[in-house]
């Protein structure tokens, strides 16, 4: 990041020429914290279906410690779970750089809440459908695959999406653990600039830009999904 | 692992074998020491009051209500057993399905895949269990459209269709797995009442064909009288009384069959 102008802070409360300055480092900072969103959201996406499948199981030596397991990530704060991945986790020989403890900590954080989405959208599913695959005699793998979760993940689709939204305003803790992204450039131009109010308020507005539409996208996805084919 | 061959019982004369089974949900004990033949192509009517068992029973074959006890036999094939050392034990998943390709079910609500075209819902299992391929699955499924009078609908999801045509798919789905035995629990009575003539002729044709077994739980008579082989009257988890067509519906012996039967046709 370039060394912006020293004497920013004997200026007034809001100076255009420092905002427009430091605007390209913030939006790169943005980018990379939504680039952390997108990473961070598929594994949420595709872990998350693999707990609710773990959960459903039958086996009741799966389906117990998997649902500890998501009780466990969803009853602690996300920025602790980087914390420990950051930094517990290479004490047990694991090293992971900031920015994939950032990804993975938001991906399995956010996994634990997609699951049990998953889990309702799958329980949706009338047990006539159910009932339909034993009578043609479907192996297990296709009703799962072909009858079950194409009627289960259509529904699941704009809780996907807010988890989505929601990820992308979590992102930023990622600074807690120096795993780059929009809020730890604003934090290290104030640091060097001792000026708060030009980075963190450029930093919101970009926020908004990003979310308004990605919210209003997420309206859409529910008028499209929220009612189901019969 | 699951063997075909030392399961075969020389009973030739029997498609469906049922013994001495009991099923009881809680306290409710819908089926009583339940014994039950039915002959390769029969053609079975089963009436009965509401709450009866008959649902039921067709839902121990097809393995969607596991009995408590007793044995089921398809051609001669255990289905919730196999045999190990000469004693019958639980049969496995593998077994169960290898038994259960036999059967086939059609339910009142058709349970079609609202996600599929017709033709979809009837290539899926043929391609997934029987291991045709997606053209010969295509061939097959075109057929039994054609053949159930929807020769023009391959393409329209569930959702587009009538009651009536709906459950014309779901029977076309069924045959496209080829079964032995095919099981109709009530499957005229979620339909509006202009519509189930069109479902009746196909059931018609079908029992008229002849080589199917087909157990059908049905309260329409006039079906009954035409294409039944035999009528079974159920009763508290058993069978009332039995007969053909023209004994049970004419001339029953049970004043309980009698009141059923005159509640049935004044409604
Ligand atoms: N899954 C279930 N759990 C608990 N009880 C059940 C279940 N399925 C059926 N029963 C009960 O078993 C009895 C027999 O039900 P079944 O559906 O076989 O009757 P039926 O003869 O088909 O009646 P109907 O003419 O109303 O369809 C009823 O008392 C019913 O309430
Ligand atoms: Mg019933």
């Amino acid at each position: 990041m370039r060394v912006v102008v020293a004497q920013a802070s004997q200026r007034g409360v809001w100076d255009w020429d420092f905002a427009l300055e430091i605007l390209p480092d913030i939006v790169r900072g943005l980018w990379q914290t939504v680039q952390a969103t997108l990473l961070g959201i598929t594994i949420g996406m595709i872990l998350g279906l693999v707990l609710a499948l773990l959960r459903r199981s039958g086996v009741r030596l799966i389906s117990w410690p998997t649902a500890a397991v998501i009780e466990f990530i969803r009853g602690t704060p996300l920025l602790v779970q980087l914390f420990f991945i950051f930094f517990v986790l290479p004490s047990f020989g694991i090293t992971i750089g900031a920015f994939a403890s950032l990804v993975i900590g938001l991906g399995i954080h956010y996994a634990a809440y997609t699951s049990e989405s998953y889990r309702a959208g799958i329980e949706n599913v009338v047990r006539g459908q159910w009932e339909a695959s034993v009578a043609l005699n479907l192996p297990p793998a296709t009703t799962w695959t072909r009858i079950i979760l194409p009627q289960a993940i259509p529904t699941v689709i704009p809780a996907l999406g807010n988890y989505l939204v929601a990820m992308f305003k979590d992102a930023p803790l990622g600074a807690g653990i120096s795993a780059g992204g929009v809020l730890l450039v604003a934090n290290s131009i104030r640091s060097q600039t001792l000026r708060g109010v030009e980075p963190y308020t450029v930093m919101g507005i970009l926020f908004l830009v990003v979310s308004v539409p990605a919210a209003l996208f997420v309206r859409y996805l529910e008028r499209k999904y929220g009612y189901e084919r019969t | 692992m699951a063997t075909r061959e030392p399961e075969i019982t020389p009973a030739a004369d029997v498609m469906v074998r049922m013994n001495q089974i009991n099923l009881s949900f809680g306290e409710n004990h819908v089926l009583r020491d339940l014994d039950l033949n039915v002959a390769p192509g029969e053609k079975v009517v089963i009436i009965g009051p509401s709450g009866s068992g008959k649902t039921t029973i067709l839902r121990v074959i097809m393995t969607l209500n596991r009995p408590n006890s007793g044995t089921v036999e398809i051609d001669g094939r255990h289905l919730y057993h196999e045999k190990n050392n000469g004693q019958l034990v639980d049969a496995g998943e593998k077994h169960i399905r290898a038994v259960r390709t036999d059967v086939s079910m059609v339910f009142q609500h058709f349970n079609l895949f609202p996600h599929m075209t017709s033709i979809e819902n009837t290539m899926l299992a043929p391609i997934k269990v029987l291991g045709l391929s997606k053209e010969e699955a295509r061939e097959r499924g075109a057929n039994l459209l054609e053949m159930v009078g929807l020769g023009d609908k391959y393409n329209q999801y569930p959702g587009e269709l009538s009651g009536g045509q709906k459950q014309r798919v779901a029977i076309a789905r069924s045959l496209a797995m080829r079964p032995k035995v095919m099981l109709f629990d009530e499957v005229t009575s979620a339909l509006d009442p202009e519509l189930v003539g069109e479902v009746l002729a196909v059931l018609t044709d079908l029992a008229k064909e002849g080589t199917m077994t087909m157990m059908l739980v049905t309260h329409e008579m006039g079906f009954a009288s035409e294409a039944a082989d035999r009528v079974l009257m159920f009763d508290a988890g058993n069978v009332l009384e039995e007969g053909t067509p023209e004994k049970i519906l004419r001339d029953p012996e049970h004043k309980r069959t009698q009141r059923f039967l005159k509640a049935v046709l004044s409604h």
